[in-house]
């Protein structure tokens, strides 16, 4: 029972809602020498998807992948100033990336289910991760989430392999939803789809804002303006306006993008 | 200028012969090969053939060729194979994947690298060389099966290194990212996914390897195995024979009749060792039909 009457309660949830799950302060990326993303800061928040935009090569992707430490595998990048995730930086010494990434999932622009059956592609990250409770529901929960149970409910010890692109990305997402993530990130997730699958995905994603929260990086400008709640524009490695989705695509700050919103480069 | 639709007709033609040439001639250069195999395999088949039967399987070598028999050198063979199977796949595939999935890019690997190739053509009578002086001598493991197995192992290392890193290097990166963003561990990314997506290519570099040391005489004489062995081996600590040095010892022998034996003996080599590759092949392809 809560101690608080309901419209308190509401009123927490709804701060709740509007804080940050990510807090991004002065964050530079390099490879090597070369600086792929220069002082960027902004916040991420709590069940709202949060689209960044820009040409290629602006950094968008390299910007996502150090939101869950991904670049670490990359030789040479490094990352400097502060990624706040629950009053710790993500990049700090004590910090286990392990964790991190448990922590924050992840969905690639090119469908890369595990060459193991439809079942195993689901269970397995809870299970090296400690999970004990039913997998059989774990599966079934994940795959409704990820709206692809009915597609493939008969056929759960068949290989992903078989599935189509867009049913090995929506199972793609389903893994990463298994893992019951704080913050899943998207690098792209529809670039290699036809557009019903693309469709399929967008609903999705409107789907699972009420209780995930979702970055995602976009090549795809309308869908940036359909699905998001904010969109961060990128170019050249800088964060050129951050604000609420409505306004980038209407009435933008600055006039570079406005430029790259209404098609003029990029 | 362009041109004209009679020079594209012919000039199509041209390329069309040129392609129908080089696949003439890389079925000539295949077909030429498999009948090289098939001459010596029929040479082999009638000159020992007659002398193939559960009696040269079973008894122990003899001064009297109806008497002689192949039995050490089959328990032999087998045995050091076994061994051999055991101490270099472990090993082997832990470098590879140590080299391609934990070592940094960096000097130290490099150097490693370029000496694993190297070690793979120095001639095997080197490698017979070194197993005298370590394990026979150094470690006094003896003239023994260990001591052949260890050298043999040593042999056929970088093979199976080279061949294990290729098939590793050949898994998609995004296997590993997808592992690594559930919170894998870089050994669950590696035991769970890595390693099982290259199992079928490291396979093929183990049977290669393997059918190599199976047929292996000079490290072997080197260390000593012996060619009069008229006992079995029981433990990895016997003395031993194998086939190639039983085969070679027949074929050293002034009668007719023991160049036949050594036909027959050609003949059951030959036998082990595509009765062993089939097995492999077996389970890689099962393997590999799992993965689909």
């Amino acid at each position: 029972m809560s101690q608080f009457p309901d419209s308190t309660l509401a009123e927490q949830n709804l701060q709740m809602s509007k804080k940050s799950v990510l807090e991004l302060r002065n964050v530079n990326i390099f490879y090597s020498d070369n600086q792929a993303v220069n002082d960027v800061s902004f916040n991420i928040r709590r069940n709202k998807i949060t689209a960044i935009i820009g040409p290629s090569g602006c950094g968008k992707s390299t910007l996502l992948r150090s939101l869950n430490r991904m670049n670490d595998f990359v030789d040479g990048a490094r990352v400097e100033g502060e990624l706040i995730f629950s009053n710790e930086n993500l990049y700090g010494k004590e910090v286990d990336p392990v964790e991190v990434r448990r922590r924050i999932g992840m969905v690639f622009q090119k469908p890369n289910p595990f060459p193991k059956s439809i079942y195993n592609n689901i269970s397995w990250g809870p299970l090296i991760n400690g999970y004990n409770g039913s997998t059989d529901e774990l599966v079934e929960r994940s795959l409704k989430q990820a709206a692809l149970w009915e597609e493939v409910k008969d056929r759960l010890h068949e290989s992903a392999l078989n599935l189509s692109g867009g049913q090995q990305q929506r199972l793609c997402i389903a893994r990463a939803l298994a893992m019951e993530p704080e913050v899943l990130l998207m690098d792209e997730p529809c670039s290699a789809l036809d557009p019903i699958s693309t469709a399929r995905i967008e609903d999705l994603l409107f789907e699972l804002k009420s209780s995930y929260t979702i970055v995602i990086v976009t090549h795809n400008m309308q869908q940036a303006a359909r699905i998001s709640d904010y969109t961060a524009f990128m170019e050249m490695g800088d964060l050129i306006e951050f604000n609420v989705t409505k306004k980038i695509f209407t009435r933008p700050a600055m006039k570079r993008t406005e430029e790259y919103v209404t098609g003029r480069f990029g | 200028m362009p041109l004209t639709t009679e020079q594209e007709s012919r000039h199509l033609e041209k390329r069309h012969r040129k392609a129908r040439f080089f696949a003439i001639f890389c079925a000539a250069i295949t077909w030429s090969s498999v009948l090289l195999l098939a001459v010596l395999l029929y040479q082999v088949s009638i000159e020992g053939f007659r002398w193939l039967d559960w009696q040269f399987i079973s008894s122990f070598p003899s001064r009297f060729p109806e008497r002689a028999g192949i039995k050490s050198a089959l328990v032999g063979t087998i045995w050091l194979i076994s061994l051999v199977a055991l101490i270099s796949i472990p090993v082997g595939v832990s470098t590879a994947l140590y080299l391609e999935e934990f070592a940094g890019k960096g000097k130290i690997s490099k150097i490693i690298e370029v000496n694993v190739a190297n070690l793979a053509g120095v001639p095997s009578i080197v490698y017979g060389i070194l197993g005298l002086a370590i394990f026979v001598r150094f470690f006094a493991l003896e003239r023994s099966l260990i001591s052949g197995a260890l050298t043999m192992s040593l042999l056929i290392l970088p093979v199976i290194i080279i061949a294990s890193r290729e098939a590793i290097k050949t898994v998609p990166q995004g296997i590993r990212n997808a592992a690594y963003s559930l919170g894998a561990t870089k050994w669950q990314t590696t035991w769970a996914h890595v390693l099982p997506a290259s199992f079928p290519g490291i396979m093929t570099g183990v049977i290669l390897a393997l059918s190599r040391s199976i047929g292996e005489t000079a490290p072997l004489i080197m260390i000593g195995a012996m060619t009069f062995v008229a006992f079995l081996p029981e433990g990895p600590m016997d003395s031993f024979t194998a086939m190639p040095i039983q085969i070679y010892n027949w074929v050293s022998r002034p009668q007719e009749e023991f160049h036949e034996l050594a036909a027959a003996g050609i003949i059951v080599l030959l036998a082990v060792l595509l009765a062993m590759n089939a097995t492999a092949i077996f389970i890689r392809n099962r393997t590999e039909r799992r993965m689909k």
